[in-house]
């Protein structure tokens, strides 16, 4: 166990429905009877836990996770950016609609973001501006395949 | 695990959901189900459609791979995954595939794409999102994923996030 760890309490319910209902959350009228047929207890304490876990933002949904449109493009790029400009140059990447993802990282390319647009053309005319206000060198690293998107993942507590 | 993946990437047929009811299920459902004993229903009388359209059209979103899964979506952050660091791995091109369905396969990776190389200063040609409680548990499994990789990797790096500036999810 470490010192920094920020580990909440789960009780086994509570666990059982964030780990085990990521995926295949029934597409049927009563889905949160079959959920609580299936945890052996009733709908509405299965509804009550689920309130308490939305409440303390331990889930932050409940639903579809759509998959982006194929129509349009997207791409990773990343900057690297003198340390005394990351701040400026971080909130104007952000500023741009395009820009859904925005993370500053530990390395020499410190800012890394996901550009989506309509067009390869229209995320190709982003990224020379943002290389152009910001003076940096540019990486654009549209994804090639994907092994693992997102398909939701075991919590271990 | 990691051949069921890229398979059923793969296999996703060109569907259209462009129409008009699919935009407002979409719309209507993207922001999370209502927490009621009869959520479909709920979504179906505000869109003024039947409970069984909505779970029809949902069921063949998921089958055609526009939903990519119905479930919890937990956050990470507040469930005490604080350590996430991006890995990123140069791996010779004619073992990308094997090397990528392998890393995909660990329950620890959420994301893991191939990306073109840039240049020698950026030679990485995989990326996979590693999550643990903190820095030592990540370390520990980058630890375990080249132990399990070996040879068949050149180089690799980490790069922890220090800052989340901008997260804006998949909105129509």
């Amino acid at each position: 166990m470490h010192t920094n760890d920020k580990r909440p309490e789960l009780s086994r319910l509570e666990y059982r429905l964030l780990n085990d209902f990521q995926r295949d959350f029934p597409l049927t009228s009563r889905p949160f009877l079959a959920i609580a047929e299936e945890l052996g207890t009733d709908e509405e304490t299965i509804l009550k836990t689920l309130e308490g876990l939305v409440e303390r933002k331990m889930i932050s949904r409940l639903g579809p996770v759509f998959r982006p449109r194929r129509l349009g493009a997207s791409t990773l790029a990343a900057l690297a950016v003198p340390e005394d400009q990351l701040e400026t140059v971080a909130a104007m990447v952000s500023a741009y609609p395009a820009v859904n993802h925005n993370y500053e990282r530990e390395h020499l390319f410190n800012l890394w973001f996901v550009v989506t647009a309509a067009s390869e053309e229209e995320i190709e005319k982003v990224l020379n501006d943002i290389r152009d206000r910001s003076r940096c060198r540019l990486l654009n690293l549209p994804m090639e395949d994907a092994y693992h998107i997102d398909l939701g993942f075991p919590l271990w507590c | 695990m990691g051949n069921i993946f890229i398979d059923a990437f793969r296999q996703q047929t060109p569907i259209d959901f462009s129409d008009e009811f699919s935009r407002r299920l979409i719309k209507a459902t993207q922001g999370g189900l209502p927490v009621s004993p009869t959520p479909y229903a709920d979504i179906a009388r505000q869109l003024g459609v039947s409970t069984e359209a909505v779970i029809t059209r949902l069921t063949q979103m998921l089958e055609a791979g526009a939903i990519r899964r119905i479930g919890a979506v937990p956050n990470h952050y507040a469930l005490g995954y604080r350590g996430n660091g991006m890995s990123v791995w140069d791996v010779p091109d004619d073992a990308v595939d094997e090397v990528g369905r392998e890393i995909a396969a660990l329950d620890f990776v959420s994301h893991c794409y191939q990306r073109p190389r840039f240049d020698d200063k950026w030679p990485y040609n995989l990326f996979a999102m590693v999550h643990g409680h903190n820095r030592d548990e990540v370390m520990a499994r980058i630890e375990e994923m080249q132990a399990m990789l070996g040879d068949r990797v050149c180089s690799h790096d980490i790069l922890f996030s220090t800052k989340i500036l901008k997260k804006t999810g998949f909105r129509l």
